[in-house]
């Protein structure tokens, strides 16, 4: 990509210089004689070039070149060469600029010097800056620590990892031009995923159509996968998947108070965007499993910041569940507004809440709420470049100064299936590593991946938290849960004083 | 629409959403002060309104991490918007004064994009929030609940809104702002310097919403792209209300809010906002064909 710049400056140059040429024949392309001295400058150069004045020498090659030029001219004009001087300025300057024009589209050196060049749009502005920069950090420590541990081999050579990064400003429009641009002005290699579902959606269509194999961590919209992509790899689990437990974890509780889980009442409130509308769907049809109602259902547009009017119907309708999902908005809203209403509800479920922070900005009013997550430090899957996800943890806030969010840590993920599988692939062709990409069955940190005929992650599970005393704790499913879900949660009255915690 | 039948069912819950309406729409209503104040004397629409209001949160946000109580913070963030309003004037404002509309617009966009992505880079995306240290009240069991912060919020809008009214009559500066705004060639002829007093609007106007973002970040939160919300609904509540009418603007900011908190409830929170430009709308094209009988335009 830096030749291309380079490119860029050497065309400017050699047009410049046709000019100066084109000049010093005396005449245009079109065999007018080149114009005299322009107005200003005085008329009689006289002809043993002196100038005397400072200001006048730094036009006095040029003059030199024009007054040569002219009295050139003149003499061929008068000996009857007018045509072939215009013909030959004529075909000068198409050389010149057919040459810079082929110069620059040369194709920029790729896997030059045995680097593997990995193309991502990720927002570093606008409303998904803050995962955005997750997204960012985690592909970084992905490609420093796989590069410090040997590299990539392809063929019994070992490739360095490198990414380039474009800033998609969190509008979808310009995530895709990036990637094309990326992909056929900068010619990466392969192309790592955006932020969300909405830019991961923009984007699949172009990464498909220039064939060129995606891995992405952070978009989880359910609809990528209903196109039939060939080249599209996810290795998060789909967004319908993050309030789903929150569901089974209703109807566990309903049992076990004795309650037919039928009579358990659902409100939910979403932002009106792909990812949250998914977890809508999967809320919506897990309670359909169970046979539970679903009383509210807002879905508040992306403008609005207050959520009184939904909160008003809760307390109206009093469902044993609500659940938010707003990305970092709803989160701090669910939690600030709930508590300053004193809204009262046996179970608050959220996503996004550790990225939100709300045990730091709320304090004990951010106890007893759920929250879905792709992943959690506890887990101990273990892989060959990070260890486990405590050790990931550690590794992460050692470089970044604070602690990964899923989103960072699926990130990392994506970059290391890419690893594994052009190592398997042997080769750096698009097809092969493709191949390599659909039978991939590698252990992460993260979790398992695997992908199945979609392009989904199928091997994973989701996690769901309860924020007890105000730190995280998994409590689904089982096989992670480190303390039982408290529920229903208790009343407002009953609960401790508000702490003044530190907040940030 | 069952939620109406929730409604009759329980009329108290109409007083909640009116009373949240209200106080939700003072705080817009604040922004609107601003707005209609620069609209009618400089004949400036300020899309960066919402921006001014969003650096006023932060003001607030690090004062109150440096340790100052957050409505202590209010006046000083207010302050500081002032300052940056009076920087902000020759720089950009001074050439838009009573120019094409058009101009303006632009010219206060590319400022609201500059100061969305100054705060985007220096501040990060991260939702901001303070605690807002001020008791709220509940009535009926819970049913009724009065975020103390919302109440004060009100309390501001009804004492800028007077303040701003009493200023406006009784101080010498204040009668110079309505006499160019009468008339600026007059204005000058007798000796006032409009361009201190274009100065003195927009400084004015920054301050007020530096306050209301404080009470914003209290109330809410704040994030850079905050911005674009307050700048439509002050829209709004300037035309809805009518230029140069001061005390319409909290009353059309109210009724806005409780329209809004309404719709919400019985329609679902997808059409709160649509509820209301569509209001809006109508508002105009009633107020059109009201003036078209008296043989005058809508301006």
């Amino acid at each position: 990509m830096r030749a291309h710049a380079g490119a860029g400056a050497l065309s400017l140059f050699v047009a410049r210089a046709a000019c100066l040429l084109v000049r010093g024949f005396g005449m245009r392309p079109d065999g007018e004689p080149v114009d005299r001295a322009p107005t200003g400058i005085p008329a009689a150069i006289p002809a043993t070039g002196g100038f005397g004045r400072n200001a006048e020498r730094k036009g006095r090659t040029r003059s030199l070149i024009r007054q040569w030029g002219d009295a050139k001219a003149r003499r061929r004009v008068r000996s009857g060469h007018l045509l072939e001087d215009a013909m030959k300025i004529r075909m000068l300057a198409a050389a010149c600029a057919a040459a810079a024009f082929a110069y620059g589209a040369m194709p920029a050196a790729q896997a030059a010097g045995d680097t593997i060049v990995l193309g991502a749009a990720v927002s570093l502005t606008g409303k998904y800056s803050t995962n955005g920069k997750n997204t960012k950090d985690g592909y970084d420590l992905a490609v420093k620590t796989i590069n410090d541990k040997g590299g990539v081999e392809v063929g019994g050579k070992a490739y360095k990892l490198k990414v380039v990064y474009y800033d998609d400003e969190s509008t979808s429009a310009r995530g895709a031009q990036l990637v094309e641009r990326l992909i056929s002005q900068d010619h990466v290699d392969f192309v790592l995923g955006p932020y969300s579902s909405a830019l991961t959606k923009a984007i699949a269509p172009i990464t498909e159509k220039y064939k060129m194999p995606m891995v992405e961590g952070n978009g989880a919209d359910r609809g990528l996968f209903k196109n039939g992509y060939r080249y599209l790899f996810a290795v998060l689990n789909t967004s319908d998947y993050y309030l789903r437990e929150a569901v089974n974890i209703l109807a566990e509780q309903a049992k076990k108070a004795g309650r037919d889980p039928k009579t358990m009442k659902i409100a939910i409130a979403i932002e009106n965007d792909n990812f949250s509308q998914d977890v809508r769907d999967g809320i919506v049809e897990d309670a359909k499993k169970y046979g539970m109602q679903i009383v509210i259902d807002d879905k508040l547009p992306a403008e609005l910041n207050d959520m009184t009017a939904t909160l008003t119907k809760v307390k109206a309708l009093k469902p044993d569940a609500l659940m938010i999902s707003g990305h970092e908005k709803g989160a701090v809203l669910g939690i600030r507004q709930v508590a300053e209403q004193k809204v009262y509800v046996p179970m608050l479920a959220l996503t996004h809440c550790d990225s939100a922070q709300i045990t730091e900005k709320f304090g004990k009013e951010s106890d007893y709420a759920f929250c879905g997550s792709q992943w959690d430090v506890s887990m101990t899957y273990t892989d060959r470049w990070f260890g486990n996800s405590q050790q990931y943890a550690d590794t992460f806030k050692k470089a970044f100064n604070y602690d990964p969010p899923y989103q960072a840590a699926e990130s990392t993920a994506s970059v290391e299936v890419f690893a594994d599988a052009i190592a398997r692939a042997g080769s750096l062709d698009k097809e092969k590593v493709r191949n390599a990409l659909a039978k991939t069955d590698l252990m992460t940190f993260y979790g398992p991946v695997k992908f199945d005929a979609t392009g989904k992650n199928v091997a994973k599970s989701m996690v769901m938290y309860q924020v007890q005393n105000e730190d995280y704790v998994v409590v689904a499913p089982s096989k992670w849960a480190s303390a039982k879900p408290i529920y229903p949660a208790p009343a407002w009255d009953k609960r401790e004083a508000v702490a003044k915690v530190s907040r940030k | 629409m069952s939620n109406l039948g929730v409604l009759v069912d329980a009329p108290i819950l109409i007083v909640q959403l009116v009373v949240s309406g209200i106080l939700v729409g003072a705080i817009f209503a604040l922004v609107a002060y601003g707005m209609a104040l620069v609209w009618g004397v400089m004949n400036i629409i300020n899309i960066a309104q919402g921006e001014f209001v969003m650096l006023g949160g932060y003001v607030v946000f690090y004062l109150d991490r440096a340790g100052v109580h957050p409505l202590l913070g209010i006046p000083i963030a207010a302050a500081a918007l002032a300052v940056l309003g009076a920087a902000l004037y020759p720089l950009v404002i001074r050439r838009l004064v009573d120019r094409d509309m058009f101009v303006s617009i632009l010219a206060t966009f590319g400022i609201s994009i500059l100061l969305q992505q100054l705060a985007d880079q220096l501040f990060s995306a991260d939702i901001r929030t303070v605690p807002s240290h001020v008791p709220g009240l509940s009535f009926d069991g819970g049913l009724i609940s009065i975020p103390g912060i919302k109440l004060a919020g009100f309390v501001a809008a009804l004492a800028v809104g007077g303040a701003l009214v009493l200023f406006l009559r009784h101080t010498r500066i204040g009668q110079a702002i309505r006499a160019t705004a009468q008339n600026a060639r007059a204005a000058r002829v007798l000796g006032i310097d409009t361009d201190r007093v274009y100065a003195t609007t927009f400084a004015l106007n920054c301050a007020i919403c530096g306050a209301a973002g404080g009470l914003v970040v209290m109330t809410w939160f704040v994030q850079p792209y905050l911005g674009l919300t307050y700048t439509l609904r002050s829209f709004m509540i300037v035309v809805a209300a009518g230029l140069g009418n001061l005390p319409g603007v909290i009353v059309a900011g109210s009724a806005l809010g409780v329209l809004e908190e309404g719709a919400g409830f019985v329609l679902g929170a997808e059409y709160q906002t649509a509820f209301i430009f569509l209001l809006l709308i109508a508002l105009l094209i009633g107020r059109n064909l009201m003036l078209a009988r008296q043989r005058k335009y809508l301006q």
